[in-house]
């Protein structure tokens, strides 16, 4: 049993729902009691869907499980054909019809109804939403492709490829699809299917005819990728292209399975991201701390941009997908950080204080933490909020989607020259803590929410500061103060200063210069 | 009992509630199970903390249909059933007894522990009850545990409050037999508005009046056969009888929506404690007038429009009334997920004679009705508001009403708004979908 006051993932049946939502053609029937249709505003609030997720479920009562819930779900899926004329229906059960052990499997085989049913068997006290997005995805890969013969093409037609991943409610999904799309079609590659987002029954059929996969989100479509190479020897290209050096990989994976040149795709002038970051204005952004929380994807392809493509240093990387958790603490490793692998938020909070980031990227929640931590702050990952469905045309993937990150990573730290004016007048009468940067005007500067100083370290409660080296750290701009701070304890400690003194203090700082 | 029943109420009480044409349906229900009432429950009872017994979903449920990201730590949190506990592997009360040691380390100030049945819980047969008295012992006396269930498979969205409230009767104590009258107000209501109602029925000399829940746990009222129950909210059935049992006297009256309404609700507790009309009227003139004056705003752009409820609180009846009789509009079809006709008399009977009633839901067969029906606007859940709105009707979220102060003269006038809001902005906008007919 586990305390839980807020959840990264929902259940597995979720993750099946979002498979349905993304597909044209396709019903869900859900064995589950009243209450669970709640699902149904994840889509129609968050994602402000226009019509309502193809799910229909049995909404059992108490005064129905003396009596027959099978007959119910039966029942349910009937009026559901009747009603949606789906091309295929997947069945499945909720955390409470699980322990009723109903087997809609079972019962559904038994429907007689003249379409496909894929059973879908999702063990709701073990796992969660994203395993039951895979799960599900790979049960109806397996269930429409399965047993077909590829159609044969000539030696000299050009290679086609399918794109797996994108679902419903995933970040920037949407865009990153156009995207990637684009780079492949200008590759001269044909896009055979995308899936599950837009796809129909029929076109998870079609699956086995093109040449090789690309994986958008492994969360999602690696396990029915792996099972499609080994069906069908579709090899797979899992470089995800966020990021302009993932991007460039990935451009040249696909042209390497298509046989193309590369070259004039990699040559594109549209990519805005490598040159701005070369730019003498970007010089400030070296070395900022900064911490990454998220889905494996996104927080593994946000640490390389950051240290590769922005001259960022990592100080925190991590990941709520546990089935991800080696893929997180091998990059960890690369960047000198121990991974946080986690479900917890509290733990996610209490690490990104310990770390003093002066950037977070993370989920809706690390938004809110770095928010009242009034640490600037960009969100990477699912899970998602009705404000990661922007308006605009917004892709993380491909060279619009570096430009794109570029924007909203560095936009809401604080710009260049005005971080040399506070340097300039430190404790200025209007440049000073409790004066807020004009761009982030929108959080008023709030006296209870006290600039973050923490002093969690173990250090602090041991060593002692001379008066005037108190004074001569608040000199130093608050941004900076904390780590400054961190810095001259461990210094001290290291050496058995004690008191700090101002003599320690800029020792310190020359120590850790860099 | 009808001598409790308003003038303007009683007249039209025989005329509509004989005949059965209220629709029953059973089908899919699009409405939230009971744990959601915690959204509230939870704000109005500031020292109390609802944990959870559930699954992953349950956690999942309250962070999506609370719409919000936690800004400090919450009151509420579940305790995540496993597949360790399910199994056996792992004793299921001495996991729950872990759980809420953590928890009770981790918030001291937490007066009161609420344990909050699911579905899952309820289906495996967990007894929190007993739960909550083995934790009461071990964390007591600082520490009141209670148990209720708000699984969907037994509650419907506000029925979680009315378990929550009968099981905090429950552990009421009983008024000596000489104790004075006192008047219980029964239901979550704001602040502000318990506030409003307080002042009033000082005014009208009643002094001896509590409101439940109360704003802290360990506040406890006496209840007897001298106890009067005014009923604030329409759904506690479960509430209001075990108050019965126990010698209570329940007060009949419509709810305290609109001026009508507050006016009569206020009159079935003067009446019951001897107030004499012209003082009640007096002291209530005030109010009507203010009430009046907001609503007279708003009237034009309500009068004529047609409604069309989902069934969401059981407040509809309700708020029904209170559109039909005080903002002039017609009722397409009343839904409500459960029909207390003990309880909503006094609605139905001031309601026009032939509004369509239609008890618990097929929402396929409802939606087809409304769309049948065309109303000119649609009160209804989340998940069924912009699949509509891009059909180009309009909507209202239903559980605005559950979460709005909404009761007493003061809030007629924020009552009518909610629903005149959206048929404003429809009129101010200038912008038609894209593909869709200007």
């Amino acid at each position: 049993m586990q305390l839980t006051m807020w959840t990264y993932e929902g259940p597995p049946h979720v993750g099946a729902m979002r498979v349905a939502a993304s597909m044209r053609d396709l019903h869900y029937v859900l064995h589950a009691p009243q209450g669970d249709t709640y699902a149904d505003l994840l889509f129609t609030m968050i994602e402000r869907r226009k019509s309502r997720p193809p799910v229909t479920y049995t909404t059992f009562q108490a005064r129905d499980l003396g009596g027959d819930t099978a007959e119910i779900f039966k029942a349910a899926c009937h009026q559901a054909v009747e009603r949606f004329d789906p091309k295929a229906i997947i069945v499945g059960a909720s955390c409470t019809a699980e322990l009723l052990q109903d087997d809609p499997s079972g019962l559904a085989k038994t429907l007689g109804l003249d379409i496909p049913v894929v059973p879908l068997e999702l063990p709701s006290y073990q796992k969660k939403e994203n395993w039951g997005a895979a799960e599900t995805f790979f049960q109806l890969v397996r269930g429409f492709a399965g047993g077909r013969t590829p159609v044969e093409r000539a030696e000299d037609a050009p290679k086609s490829c399918n794109i797996l991943g994108p679902t419903a409610l995933g970040f920037r999904n949407r865009d990153d699809i156009v995207e990637v799309v684009r780079l492949v079609e200008a590759l001269g590659v044909a896009v055979n299917v995308v899936a599950p987002l837009h796809a129909t029954p029929h076109d998870l059929t079609l699956l086995p005819n093109a040449d090789f996969n690309i994986v958008l989100y492994p969360e999602i479509a690696g396990q029915a990728a792996q099972w499609l190479k080994r069906t069908y020897k579709q090899p797979i290209v899992d470089v995800q292209p966020i990021g302009v050096g993932a991007t460039r990989e990935f451009v040249g994976a696909v042209a390497e399975l298509a046989g193309v040149d590369p070259g004039p795709v990699l040559a594109s002038e549209d990519e805005r991201l490598s040159w701005y970051s070369r730019s003498i204005d970007s010089n400030y952004l070296t070395g900022k701390r900064v911490f990454i929380f998220g889905d494996a994807t996104h927080a593994i392809a946000a640490a390389r941009i950051a240290e590769k493509e922005l001259g960022f240093k990592v100080c925190g990387l991590g990941t709520y997908v546990r089935e991800f958790a080696r893929d997180v603490r091998v990059a960890a490793e690369a960047y000198g950080v121990e991974a946080l692998i986690t479900d917890d938020h509290l733990e996610v909070e209490d690490a990104i204080i310990a770390a003093q980031p002066e950037l977070v990227l993370g989920t809706q929640m690390e938004r809110h933490v770095a928010k009242r931590l009034r640490i600037p702050c960009a969100v990477i990952s699912s899970p998602v909020h009705v404000q990661d469905f922007p308006a605009r045309y917004s892709p993380q993937m491909g060279f619009e989607g570096a430009n794109v990150i570029f924007d909203s990573w560095v936009h809401p730290l604080m710009m260049g020259l005005e971080e040399h004016l506070l340097q300039m007048f430190r404790d200025d009468f209007e440049f000073n803590d409790n004066a807020q940067a004009s761009h982030l005007a929108a959080v008023h500067a709030n006296e209870n929410h006290a600039p973050v100083e923490h002093d969690d370290d173990a250090n602090s409660n041991i060593l002692a500061w001379t008066q005037d080296a108190e004074k001569e750290l608040k000199k130093i701009p608050f941004f900076v103060r904390g780590k400054a701070r961190r810095n001259t304890e461990s210094f001290a400690a290291e050496r058995g200063f004690n008191p700090i003194t101002v003599e320690t203090l800029y020792d310190a700082k020359a120590h850790y210069a860099r | 009992m009808t001598t409790h029943v308003p003038p303007h109420v009683a007249k039209s009480l025989v005329a509509n509630t004989d005949g059965d044409s209220t629709i029953r349906e059973r089908g899919q229900h699009e409405v939230f199970c009971g744990l959601t009432s915690i959204i509230w429950l939870h704000r109005k009872v500031q020292d109390a903390f609802f944990l959870i017994v559930g699954s992953r979903t349950c956690a999942h449920l309250m962070q999506s249909a609370a719409g919000v990201m936690i800004f400090s730590e919450p009151r509420f949190g579940t305790a995540i059933i496993d597949d360790r506990d399910l199994s056996g592997m792992a004793d299921m009360n001495d996991e729950l007894d872990k759980v809420v040691a953590r928890l009770v380390a981790r918030r001291p100030d937490i007066k009161m522990l609420v344990l909050v049945g699911s579905c899952p819980s309820e289906v495996i047969k967990l007894d929190l009850s007993r739960a909550a008295q083995r934790l009461g012992k071990l964390h007591g006396p600082d520490l009141r545990v209670l148990a209720y269930s708000g699984s969907g498979i037994e509650t419907t969205f506000t029925q979680g409050e009315d378990n929550f409230l009968k099981a905090i009767v429950e552990g009421l104590p009983s008024a000596p037999a000489e104790a004075p009258e006192h008047l219980v107000v029964v239901g979550c209501l704001a602040d502000v508005v318990e506030d409003q109602f307080k002042r009033i029925f000082t005014d009208l000399g009643i002094e001896r009046v509590s409101f439940l829940p109360a704003r802290s746990g360990l506040e406890q009222v006496a209840i007897g056969a001298k106890t009067m129950l005014l009923l604030a909210q329409p759904y506690l059935t479960e509430t209001a009888h075990i108050f019965e049992k126990r010698g209570a006297r329940r007060l009949i009256a419509p709810m305290p929506l609109g001026e009508q309404g507050t006016t009569a609700w206020l009159w079935a507790a003067a009446e019951a404690f001897g107030v004499d009309r012209a003082k009640f009227e007096a002291v209530v003139a005030s109010g009507q007038a203010r009430a009046r004056r907001a609503l007279e705003n708003y009237r034009s752009k309500l009068a004529g429009k047609r409604l069309f409820f989902f069934p969401d609180s059981q407040m509809e009846p309700a708020l029904a009334r209170f559109m039909a009789n005080e903002a002039g509009a017609e009722i397409v079809e009343v839904g409500t997920p459960f029909l207390n006709k003990a309880i909503v008399a006094p609605e139905l009977a001031a309601l026009p004679a032939d509004v369509p009633l239609a008890e618990g839901q097929d929402v396929e067969k409802q939606i087809d009705r409304c769309r049948a029906a065309d109303p000119d606007l649609i009160i209804c859940g989340m998940g069924l508001g912009n699949p509509f709105e891009a059909e180009g009707r309009s909507t209202k979220w239903s559980i605005e009403f559950a979460f709005t102060p909404i009761q007493g003269y003061d809030q007629a006038g924020d009552l009518a708004e909610l629903f005149a809001r959206p048929l404003m902005r429809r009129g101010r906008l200038d912008i038609t979908l894209a593909g869709e007919a200007a």
